[in-house]
C-alpha cells in the first residue's frame, strides 16, 4: 500500500509561542554579554552609567509596583495591574523614544510611563479610582491607559497616518500583550498601519499570560511570525533584557522613521505577578514556571553584568535601594492626600461645546446635594458638598429657579 | 442653487467643510474614486488629493479606531459607515473610545469626529441596509445624534457635524438621497440668522391639534400625513427633531403645551427607542397640559424584514394618521380594544386596589 504523503504543516514541530530559545539577546540571564552584530552598533553609545541608569529605572519601577500592590491591601488603591517581570521590556524600549514620539500603551505600562516623566503619583490617580486617567495625554506624549484590550492599536495606526500626512518623522509606539494578538483590533490594526505604510512600532509584550489563559491559548506559533501575513517586519527579542530591548527598538524606529512603514517587536517576557490585584496565579499556574523565569529577571542580570565589570555589588544595591526607597516614601505619603473628586465634577467634561440636557441634570443633582447637612452625609469626603461644589450648590439652585 | 439632491447638498456640505478647514480628512470603503456607494463623496477626491479622502480597508472597527488617532493628532475625521447595519464592527470603538475619550482626558483630548451612517429602509435593499440604529447611539454619553431631513439641512448640518467639537453622529435618510429642493449654498452654518444650531428641533409646519414629532425621512411622511388630516379638519404641528442627542426638549414642551397631544414616529422599533425618551420627558414636563398619553408609531419589535415586507413595518401616512386619531380620541384601529389588562381586572380603581 501506497504511503500518504506527510502534511508537513500539520505534522512539522512547530515552535512554542512562549518560547525564549530564539529570541535576539544582548545580556544572558547570569549577566554575560553576547555580541549581536544586527543589535550592537544600535547600542554602542551605551556605556556602563548609561546601563546603571537603566537598571535604576528597572529597580525604581520595580519599587513603584511593590509599593502599589501594599497600598491596595492597605485599601488606599482600588486595584493596581502589576508589572513585576517586565521591567526591562518596558524601560529598554521607553529609553529608545524621542520626546515626539507618541506612545499608546495598554493599563500595564507604568515603566514606559515614568520614562516619559510621568509623576508615578498619577498612575496611582486612576487605579486609586480618583480619575480615568491620571497624566495629561498630550504634554506626555502618551495616550490613556487603554483598558479595552487592543483598541490602542488602532488609535496608534491613526496617529502615525496623522504624523505621516503631516511630514514629520516622529514615529508612534503601541505597546499590548500576548492576549491583545487574538482581538480584531490589533490585527485590524495591522492591516491598516500596513495598508496606509504608516510610521508606527507594535510592541507586543508577550508575558505568557492574559489572566489564566496562557499564550499558547492564543497561539501555535511565535506571535512575531504573524506580521509577516500583513507585510511588517518582525522580531522576537529577549523582553527580560534591557540592552537588546533598547537596540531592537532603536533599530525599529529608525526603520519607522524613515519611511519603510511599520514595524512589529515581540519582547518575550515573564508576569511575574497577578494579572491584578485581584487575580490569583496559584489557581493556574505551577509555581516552578515562575521559579525558571526568575532565574531570568531582568534586574538581576543587569546588576550581575555590572559586578563582572568591577563594580562594587554592594554599593550598587545600596544605590538602587536609596532611589527605590524614596520613590516609595514619597508614594505612601503623597497617595492618601489625593483627594476625590467632587460630586458635580461627574458631569465636567463630558462634552466639549455645552449641552442643556446634562446641565440640566447637573442642576438637578446639585438641588438634591442642597437638601442634606453636608458636615454630616459626606464628611469623609473632602470634594463633596461641604467643598468647592457643594458652595456652589445655592446659587445652582438659584440659577435652576431662574430657568424653570 | 437650484434643484439638487439631498445626496449633492451633502457632498457640497462635505465641500465647503473641507476648504474651510485643511485637517478635515474624509475615510471610509470606496468613497475615493467611487465617491462612495450613493456618490455622497463624488469628485472630492480628485479635488482634495488621497491625502484628504481616504479608501480604507473594509473593517469599521479599524475605520473608526484609526480616526481617534487621526483626531489625537489634531485631525478632524469624518467617516463614512457604508450603511447602518455595518456599523456594529465600530460599536466598541464609537461607545468605549469616541464617546468617552474626553470626559476620560478631562477636556485634554477633543474627539471631533463626525460618523456619517446613511440609515432607514424604503429602498427594497437585502437584510443589514434599512436600519435604524440611532437609539443606541441616543443612550451613549458623550456623543451627539443628528439627522437632517432635507436637502438644505444636509448641506448646513453637515458643516456644523464637522464643526462640532464633540463627536458627532450623523445619520442620513438614505431614502431621500434622491430629493430635489433648491438649497441656498451661500448659506453660513456659523452666521447665517436662518441656520439653526445643530442641536435644535424646528416646528416644520405649525399645527393647533396635536403635535407630530418625526426625523430623518419620517419628516416628509409626517408633512404628508399632516396635509392629508387638514382636509378633514385636523390641525398637526409636525416637528422636526434633528437633533436626537441631545433633544431639544423645549421646543418640544412648548408645542405639546399648545396642542396637549403628542405622536412620535420612527421607523425604529418601539422598544426603547427615541419615541419613548420622548414620551416620557414630555409626559414628566407637560403632564398637566396632555389631554391623551403620548403616542407611538413605530417600526415592530422585529429585526429589519425582508424588502417585500418593509411597507408593512415602516410607518407610513395612515398609520401616523392612525396615531393621530389614537391622540385626538377619533374612531381608529384600537377603538374599542382594551389595553392588556385593564378590562379584565375591571378598570383602574379595581386593579391598583
Amino acid at each position: 500500500m501506497q504511503r500518504m504523503p506527510t502534511v508537513s504543516l500539520l505534522d512539522s514541530p512547530l515552535p512554542v509561542p512562549g518560547s525564549d530559545d530564539d529570541v535576539l539577546r544582548l545580556i544572558g540571564p547570569t549577566g554575560e554579554r553576547t555580541p549581536n552584530s544586527d543589535l550592537d552598533p544600535w547600542v554602542s553609545d551605551v556605556d556602563d552609567d548609561a546601563l546603571v541608569r537603566m537598571l535604576t529605572d528597572m529597580a525604581v519601577v520595580r519599587r513603584v509596583d511593590l509599593e502599589a500592590t501594599a497600598l491596595q491591601r492597605q485599601g488606599q488603591v482600588g486595584l493596581w495591574p502589576p508589572l513585576l517581570g517586565q521591567e526591562a521590556a518596558q524601560i529598554g524600549s521607553a529609553r529608545a523614544l524621542r520626546e515626539d514620539d507618541f506612545i499608546f500603551p495598554s493599563y500595564r505600562e507604568t515603566g514606559v510611563a515614568y520614562c516619559r516623566g510621568v509623576d508615578m503619583l498619577e498612575v496611582l490617580r486612576l487605579w486609586r479610582g480618583a480619575a480615568l486617567c491620571g497624566w495629561d495625554s498630550v504634554k506626555f506624549g502618551m495616550g490613556t491607559a487603554q483598558i479595552v484590550i487592543g483598541a490602542q492599536a488602532l488609535h496608534a495606526a491613526g496617529y502615525a497616518l496623522g504624523t505621516k500626512l503631516d511630514g514629520s518623522d516622529a514615529a508612534t509606539i503601541t505597546y499590548f500583550g500576548d492576549g491583545a494578538t487574538s482581538q480584531g483590533d490589533v490585527n485590524e490594526a495591522l492591516v491598516f498601519a500596513a495598508s496606509f505604510q504608516a510610521p508606527v512600532l507594535f510592541f507586543c509584550q508577550n508575558n505568557h499570560w492574559a489572566i489564566s489563559e496562557p499564550v499558547r491559548v492564543q497561539a501555535h506559533a511565535p506571535l512575531a511570525g504573524r506580521a509577516a501575513g500583513f507585510g511588517i517586519p518582525a522580531v522576537r527579542v529577549d523582553g527580560n533584557d534591557v540592552l537588546a530591548c533598547l537596540a531592537a527598538t532603536r533599530r525599529a524606529l529608525d526603520r519607522v522613521r524613515s519611511g519603510s512603514g511599520p514595524a512589529f517587536i515581540e519582547a518575550v517576557t515573564y508576569r511575574m505577578g497577578p494579572h491584578t490585584t485581584a487575580d490569583d496565579p496559584t489557581r493556574y499556574r505551577d509555581p516552578n514556571e515562575l521559579d525558571l523565569w526568575k532565574a531570568k529577571d531582568p534586574i538581576a542580570r543587569v546588576e550581575a553584568h555590572l559586578v563582572s565589570r568591577g563594580h562594587d555589588a554592594e554599593e550598587l544595591r545600596a544605590q538602587l535601594q536609596r532611589a527605590a526607597d524614596e520613590m516609595a516614601a514619597r508614594l505612601r505619603r503623597e497617595v492618601v492626600q489625593i483627594p476625590d473628586p467632587g460630586p458635580l465634577d461627574l458631569f465636567d467634561h463630558v462634552y466639549a461645546a455645552p449641552h442643556e440636557q446634562l446641565e440640566r441634570e447637573r442642576r438637578e443633582y446639585s438641588l438634591y446635594l442642597a437638601q442634606f447637612d453636608d458636615s454630616a452625609r459626606f464628611e469623609d469626603n473632602p470634594g463633596g458638598p461641604g467643598g468647592k461644589d457643594g458652595a456652589a450648590a445655592p446659587q445652582a439652585a438659584q440659577d435652576t429657579e431662574v430657568a424653570r | 442653487m437650484s434643484g439638487i439632491t439631498f445626496a449633492k447638498a451633502l457632498n457640497e456640505g462635505l465641500r465647503r467643510a473641507m476648504e474651510r478647514d485643511p485637517k478635515v480628512v474624509l475615510m471610509g470603503e470606496d468613497i475615493g474614486r467611487l465617491g462612495g456607494v450613493f456618490r455622497i463623496t463624488d469628485g472630492l477626491q480628485k479635488d482634495f488629493g488621497e491625502h484628504r479622502v481616504l479608501d480604507t480597508p473594509l473593517a469599521e472597527s479599524g475605520i473608526v479606531g484609526t480616526a481617534v488617532g487621526l483626531a489625537y493628532r489634531g485631525y478632524r475625521p469624518v467617516v463614512e459607515i457604508q450603511f447602518d447595519g455595518f456599523v456594529y464592527p465600530a460599536f466598541d470603538q464609537i461607545v468605549a473610545q469616541v464617546a468617552k475619550l474626553h470626559y476620560r482626558t478631562r477636556g485634554n483630548v477633543a474627539m471631533p469626529l463626525t460618523i456619517r451612517i446613511p440609515f432607514g429602509g424604503g429602498i427594497g435593499s437585502p437584510e443589514h441596509h434599512s436600519e435604524a440604529p440611532e437609539a443606541y447611539f441616543a443612550h451613549t454619553a458623550g456623543l451627539r445624534v443628528v439627522s437632517p431631513s432635507n436637502p438644505q439641512e444636509a448641506f448646513t448640518m453637515i458643516q456644523q457635524a464637522i464643526a462640532c467639537p464633540d463627536p458627532v453622529v450623523f445619520f442620513e435618510p438614505k431614502r431621500r438621497y434622491h430629493d430635489t429642493a433648491d438649497v441656498d449654498l451661500d448659506a453660513e452654518p456659523a452666521t447665517d440668522p436662518r441656520v439653526l444650531p445643530m442641536g435644535s428641533a424646528r416646528v416644520v409646519r405649525p399645527g393647533t391639534d396635536a403635535t407630530l414629532a418625526v426625523y430623518g425621512a419620517m419628516v416628509k411622511t409626517a408633512l404628508d400625513a399632516a396635509t392629508a388630516a387638514a382636509d378633514e379638519g385636523i390641525s398637526i404641528e409636525v416637528i422636526d427633531l434633528r437633533s436626537l442627542a441631545p433633544l431639544d426638549s423645549a421646543t418640544l414642551e412648548a408645542s405639546v403645551r399648545r396642542t396637549g397631544r403628542l405622536v412620535i414616529a420612527h421607523e425604529a422599533p418601539r422598544t426603547a427607542g427615541l419615541g419613548a425618551e420622548i414620551a416620557a420627558t414630555v409626559t414628566e414636563r407637560c403632564f398637566e397640559y396632555l389631554e391623551h398619553a403620548p403616542v407611538r408609531v413605530t417600526g415592530f419589535d422585529i429585526p429589519y424584514p425582508p424588502a417585500k415586507s418593509e411597507r408593512h413595518h415602516q410607518p407610513d401616512l395612515d398609520r401616523i394618521l392612525d396615531g393621530v386619531d389614537r391622540v385626538l380620541g377619533r374612531p381608529n384601529s384600537l377603538s374599542g380594544v382594551p389595553a392588556d389588562g385593564v378590562e379584565a381586572s375591571g378598570g383602574g380603581d379595581e386593579h391598583r386596589a
